[in-house]
């Protein structure tokens, strides 16, 4: 019911596209395509809701975005075709060169630098459209708020994603950055940078000698305000706040698309942006939900800054830690029956997917079962860990998420995790004063033993202590997560 | 009586039924996709909405004295298609790495 309503609207509004008398065959022949692509794209998705055919689904999706770009260059206002193939083929190249030989580790940086490349398609567009906004109209406010939209979240997501990006390629420290009066500085050049664009709405046209005189100043100050909030808004968010970050950037790019849309008058680019724009927006939710915080919090909360926790760490002085040795550790793991393996962070900095995976084939050559309990937050973007372990060759039937492992812990002869730490703090369960209160995490805790893999005893991200390290049952096998594995490997291959 | 509205906003109100909807079936498809394709469905939408592309090739075609423009759309085309082709590509790199467990295994 719902699709063919939506249809019924699509060709509706493209049939409003157009004056009347106006229409060649190729506008229609271009519509068409633009039906079939915003048709296939919606297809794509859907074959993403189940991983045997998710990849068809995609290439659908690919076939729906050729066939409306060949349409589009029938377009009669296209009268040179140099630079349209010049920057194809440029883009085509930096597109394949970074698909192709960037590693798995590096998805989360990929995809955020990908949104700043959405947003500056979306920008330009957006000014060129300003200065030129072709023969038809005259320009009206209705234009401008499209185009409004379209700079403003373009221009923040541009600077945005490319901090987002810097924190995780490491050129930008990941802690973060934060100052006094930071929020409220930041709001404030926000609400300017709307009044700005409030005076374009009632001023929109730069050649309108009475009214427009300012406009195009107005205009380039408001992008470059953009640009400034987008820097100044992702300081303050630090690594582990990724997921949510860059959902939401993503649905900033979806939604800098879709207002090209509006100001271009065309469907396509509409639909696609509110599809991308839904999918950060719902992915951001699920992930502000997995941390138990909300928006605001993350964004104007500054995590892990470790002034509300620092007088914390006494609390757990006077406790020991068990150390474990490769050799029990190996022990325990090849007579284990059911094996939990939680990764983290850890494991994609160490990048010792492989080795988790050699392990856990190990352990089920010796009889025993190996599953992987997902946190919807570890790693520092949606489904990271899945990425990495599938890499690695672990059957995605054995990745399990929070909410279908945790009852299964407690039946866990050992719980081995590797590089992650907040989304197995019990201080979440039971400690109202910590930061992470309320917030959902796995039950490693209820297995029989735990043994953590762990560098040293410096905190997690969130800087807060974490009580399951001082559980009777929690060993700790300190060293390098990948080369802890390797030996553990060699170990239980002796067993 | 009533004053004149302006034709471009009823245009406008026909777009946003497009956007509403688009947005609606976008959010009902991707409740059901898996955690496990998160990852993958970040960088499908993201080609998806290299889209823009489509936008931006006319600018860039436009030819005529807007040099400004012109570099504008060149600029755009090139960063649009950097999504498209790297997003598609990578989509693909990714969801071909989920395979389910097998014991045909020699």
């Amino acid at each position: 019911m719902k699709p063919t309503l939506f249809l019924q609207t699509l060709l509706l509004a493209a049939d409003a596209s157009k004056a009347p008398g106006s229409a060649r065959w190729e506008d229609l022949l271009i519509q068409a395509t633009y039906l079939a692509a915003s048709v296939l794209f919606i297809f794509g998705l859907k074959g993403l809701t189940n991983p045997a055919k998710a990849r068809r689904g995609m290439q659908l999706a690919a076939v729906g975005m050729l066939v409306a770009v060949l349409g589009t260059l029938l377009d009669q206002h296209i009268v040179t075709y140099t630079w349209i193939i010049t920057g194809m083929v440029i883009g085509s190249l930096i597109g394949a060169a970074i698909s192709i030989w960037m590693p798995m580790t590096a998805v989360p940086q990929r995809t955020a630098i990908s949104h700043a490349f959405g947003a500056l398609a979306a920008t330009m567009v957006g000014i060129a459209h300003f200065h030129d906004p072709g023969s038809e109209a005259t320009r009206g406010s209705v234009e401008m708020t499209a185009l409004g939209f379209e700079v403003l979240f373009g221009s923040l997501t541009i600077t945005g994603s490319f901090m987002a990006f810097g924190k995780l390629q490491g050129f930008i420290p990941s802690q973060p950055i934060t100052y006094k009066g930071q929020n409220a500085s930041n709001i404030g050049l926000f609400v300017v940078a709307f009044l700005l664009f409030l005076y374009l709405i009632f001023n929109p046209d730069p050649d309108d000698l009475d009214h427009g005189r300012y406009t195009a100043v107005v205009f380039y100050m408001m992008a470059l305000l953009g640009l400034a909030v987008g820097v100044l808004i992702v300081l303050p968010i630090g690594g582990a706040d990724m997921p949510v970050v860059i959902s939401l950037l993503n649905s900033y790019a979806g939604l800098a698309s879709s207002a090209t849309g509006f100001a271009l008058q065309n469907n396509v680019l509409i639909i696609a942006g509110a599809l991308d724009g839904a999918s950060g927006f719902l992915l951001s939710i699920l992930m502000s939900k997995a941390m138990n915080r909300s928006f605001a919090n993350v964004i104007f909360g500054a995590f892990g800054g470790g002034e509300a926790t620092a007088g914390k760490a006494a609390s757990t002085e006077g406790l020991t830690v068990n150390s474990i040795s490769v050799d029990d550790a190996a022990l325990q793991l090849a007579y284990a029956r059911l094996v939990i393996v939680v990764p983290g962070y850890g494991m994609a900095v160490a990048q010792c997917q492989h080795q988790v995976r050699e392990l856990a084939e190990l352990i089920e050559k010796k009889g025993g079962e190996v599953k992987y309990a997902i946190h919807p937050v570890a790693g520092r973007m949606p489904g990271h860990m899945n990425v990495l372990l599938a890499e690695a060759n672990v059957p995605y039937d054995r990745l399990y998420d929070m909410d279908d492992i945790n009852g299964e812990f407690p039946r866990a002869d050992v719980a081995l995790i590797i590089g992650a730490n907040d989304v197995v703090n019990p201080a979440a369960r039971n400690d109202r004063s910590s930061p992470i209160y309320g917030m959902p995490i796995l039950n490693a805790d209820a297995a029989q033993r735990i043994i953590v893999l762990k560098r040293s005893m410096s905190r997690g991200f969130s800087n807060i202590e974490n009580d399951i390290f001082f559980n009777a049952k929690c060993s700790l096998l300190f060293g390098d997560a990948k080369s802890s594995l390797t030996q553990l490997i060699g170990a239980v291959k002796n067993v | 009586m009533l004053a004149e509205i302006d034709p471009q906003t009823v245009t406008a109100f026909l777009r946003m039924y497009v956007f509403v909807l688009a947005g609606f079936v976008g959010y009902q498809v991707i409740t059901r996709v898996p955690p496990l394709l998160h990852t993958p469905l970040m960088s499908a939408t993201n080609a998806i909405s290299g889209i823009s592309l489509v936008g931006s090739l006319v600018i860039a075609g436009k030819g005529g004295d807007h040099m400004a423009s012109t570099i504008l759309g060149f600029v755009a085309v090139t960063a649009a298609m950097i999504n498209v082709v790297g997003g598609f590509m990578i989509t693909d790199r990714m969801l071909k790495m989920f395979k389910r467990h097998e014991r045909t295994k020699p």
